[in-house]
């Protein structure tokens, strides 16, 4: 009658549960004291910092604490950021408590978060926001208990729901790849795919806008001639740019919301044999991605600095806590294009300078 | 009606017998559960003077009443040998349709409450009719109608993220003292589902029935009890509670947004799992539920409040699983 989702053992009558039901007491009782011991362990030794070594006294010895809550745990970008703020919190002998949501767009996760931070008595917090419209109200109630909060890498909607936003300029990183593109393909006609983010991201709008505007065409312009969401992804990069060819194989120059994105999609390339043919350009700056625009995969990216944004973010709290003073409005962490190949007009630095400058 | 039960029972499943004499939640299964949720409270408060606080308890509560309400249905599905997977994005698409008719297409905010509401019923129904009518497995079932919920909220929204909403509709986030602590309207209403799903299941014909049908279906149906009607009653009444879960987290969080509830179904199963209801059906209910959800809020809130960086909240949370299920599973055995 009833179709049980996976085999059901044998049939049981209960006699010995009483006793049995008591042996789950102990077992509990073991798991949730070396849960607890662990939980604190590992992070006093991870890394080393100073900001996660003494978790015990986060709230009660008057050290300055900061929240940093990413959009997840595990993105390169992510961890450089956690990095950076990590440094200069210990630098500053601050602590710095984190979080992330569970995946790119977890919403409640982030709002869990900011409650339980204000709750531990953090003076700012820094967040790159997954939904920049839905997380709005949770910071405001964060900044009515008095809690400094900054957005870095990604802006609120609206941008002033932050005390201040700490980010790359997305629109200029995506105008010195097209401007860079426009300068190689040196006259030739174009037919460009934009592997771009997903509907809505601010920061995907912003970079695919910058490059058509460095490219000097308008966004319904006839040389762009496939536009498909990767959410930044490799594989979906990569089933991207196959779409794309199967749309019009003679594409010759490919704009890539990131480096993953840009991977896959020269995955797809190789295998139509036309990975010599095609240029890519990219945004992000990540080790992975330097090194491929040092091996030529990628022709040019648009380096960013998540460890800056991090930094200048602790930076701002503790000079909150200690002056009352708070930063406001957009603080540029900047932006470099990295290519070995330079354009004439166009400024770049090689990957020597990329590499020492990547994240991930 | 429960007459007809607690004769027929017994007759056609030993394994009934004892759900009949003790309350199935004050067993003793809900003990362990409910120690180690003791055991961690104690542990954050002698690390944290801001744990054991009126507000940041209300604060947990109020962090956890989403899944938990899910959990409620999910609860009741698994008691019967199902297992729900579509619960979130059910929920997501009852937020998105409440929201969306009474912001863009100007519907009186509670006429789209109950729209958002029936639609989620609505879910339930299929759910409930694809396995009774068909036959198909619940994981089947509701892995499908998890992908449709999915991209029906994607397609109605726009992905799109939905703010400025009436008054009536965030009610729930609302606040009243008690001495110190704000607590939600939306806590006290999570509270009170609890009770009335515990009263259900524990003292009604209905709840023993859907015990009944969790132990052995077969034997149910013999006893005269109609497990087809049961089933899609259980799967409807879950669906409208995944509604209300819905509104729960509207009011929390202000908006309608299509991205929410994406891990809530895993998360759902974790707090039943956790609170000893066995996944093969007929055992646990849900005060263990309740007990299972607190649990994970307890650990992330104290981890966030000493320090410690939230992965380690999921790591625990895994090992409090794999535990939760073995424990069930060794007891079964030895009692086989």
């Amino acid at each position: 009658m009833v179709s049980s989702w996976f085999p059901r053992p044998l049939p049981t009558g209960r006699p010995g549960r009483a006793v049995l039901g008591l042996a789950v007491v102990p077992l509990l009782l073991a798991a949730c004291s070396s849960g607890g011991a662990g939980s604190s362990a590992p992070a006093s030794s991870s890394g080393g910092a100073a900001a996660t070594s003494a978790p015990a006294a986060a709230a009660t010895n008057g050290a300055i604490s900061v929240g940093l809550i990413t959009k997840t745990e595990t993105n390169p970008f992510f961890v450089k950021m956690k990095e950076g703020a990590d440094k200069e919190a210990a630098a500053k002998g601050a602590k710095l408590v984190s979080a992330a949501g569970k995946f790119d767009g977890d919403n409640q996760g982030q709002v869990t978060a900011i409650e339980n931070m204000v709750t531990a008595g953090v003076k700012g917090i820094m967040i790159t926001p997954s939904d920049t419209k839905a997380i709005v109200p949770s910071i405001k109630k964060a900044r009515d208990a008095g809690v400094l909060v900054i957005a870095l890498d990604t802006p609120t909607e609206p941008q002033d729901a932050t005390d201040a936003l700490f980010a790359t300029d997305n629109k200029q990183a995506g105008v010195l790849i097209g401007q860079y593109a426009k300068a190689a393909m040196a006259g030739k006609p174009a037919k460009i795919a934009t592997l771009d983010l997903a509907p809505g991201i601010s920061v995907g709008v912003l970079r695919h806008d910058g490059f058509l505007q460095g490219f000097g065409i308008p966004n319904s312009d006839p040389q762009v001639v496939c536009s498909q969401d990767t959410q930044g992804d490799q594989a979906k990069g990569q089933a991207a740019m196959e779409t794309c060819l199967q749309k019009d194989p003679s594409i010759n120059l490919v704009y890539t919301i990131n480096e993953p994105a840009a991977l896959g999609a020269n995955t797809a390339l190789k295998a139509a044999g036309k990975d010599k043919d095609v240029m890519i350009v990219s945004v992000d700056g990540g080790c992975t991605g330097v090194r491929a625009v040092k091996d030529g995969t990628i022709a040019a990216t648009s380096q960013q600095y998540p460890l800056k944004m991090a930094s200048m973010g602790v930076d701002a709290v503790v000079d909150f806590a200690q002056s009352g003073k708070k930063p406001s409005g957009y603080t540029d962490t900047g932006v470099t294009l990295i290519t070995d190949k330079p354009q004439t007009g166009v400024d770049a630095k090689d990957t020597a300078f990329g590499l020492d400058n990547c994240w991930g | 009606m429960s007459k007809t039960v607690t004769q027929g029972v017994p007759e056609a499943s030993a394994a009934a017998r004892p759900r009949s004499a003790t309350p199935p939640d004050l067993s003793i299964t809900t003990l362990g559960p409910l120690l180690a949720l003791l055991i961690a409270g104690l542990f954050f408060t002698t690390q944290s003077d801001r744990f054991l606080t009126g507000p940041n308890m209300s604060l947990v509560v109020q962090q956890v009443m989403v899944v938990g309400t899910l959990a409620i249905g999910q609860t009741l599905v698994i008691l019967t040998a199902g297992i729900d997977l579509s619960n979130g994005a059910v929920m997501a698409l009852g937020t998105i349709v409440m929201t969306s008719l009474a912001v863009n297409a100007g519907l009186p905010a509670g006429l789209a409450i109950i729209i958002g509401l029936l639609v989620c019923a609505a879910f339930g129904v299929l759910n409930g009719l694809l396995v009774t009518r068909l036959r198909l497995p619940p994981f089947i079932v509701t892995l499908g109608t998890l992908n449709i919920a999915f991209a029906l909220t994607h397609i109605y929204s726009r992905e799109q993220t939905i703010s400025n909403l009436p008054d009536l509709m965030t009610l729930f986030g609302n606040t009243f003292r008690v001495g110190q602590t704000n607590v939600t309207y939306g806590s006290v209403l999570a509270i009170v589902l609890f009770v009335v799903a515990w009263y259900l299941l524990a003292h009604t014909a209905v709840g023993r029935h859907i015990y009944a049908l969790g132990n052995n279906p077969e034997a149910a149906r013999l006893t005269g009890i109609n497990t087809r009607r049961l089933l899609l009653g259980v799967y409807t009444v879950a669906g409208l509670i995944y509604g209300v879960a819905g509104l729960l987290l509207v009011a929390r969080t202000s908006v309608g947004d299509p991205n929410a509830g994406q891990t809530d179904n895993l998360d759902s199963i974790t707090a039943v799992v956790l609170g000893g209801t066995s996944l093969f059906g007929g055992r646990g209910g849900v005060i263990g539920t309740l007990i299972g959800a607190l649990i994970v809020g307890v650990f992330r809130n104290g981890l966030q409040l000493i320090g410690v960086a939230s992965i380690y909240q999921v790591l625990i949370t895994g090992i409090l699983v794999i535990l939760a299920v073995a424990v069930d599973q060794i007891a079964r055995r030895r009692v086989a």
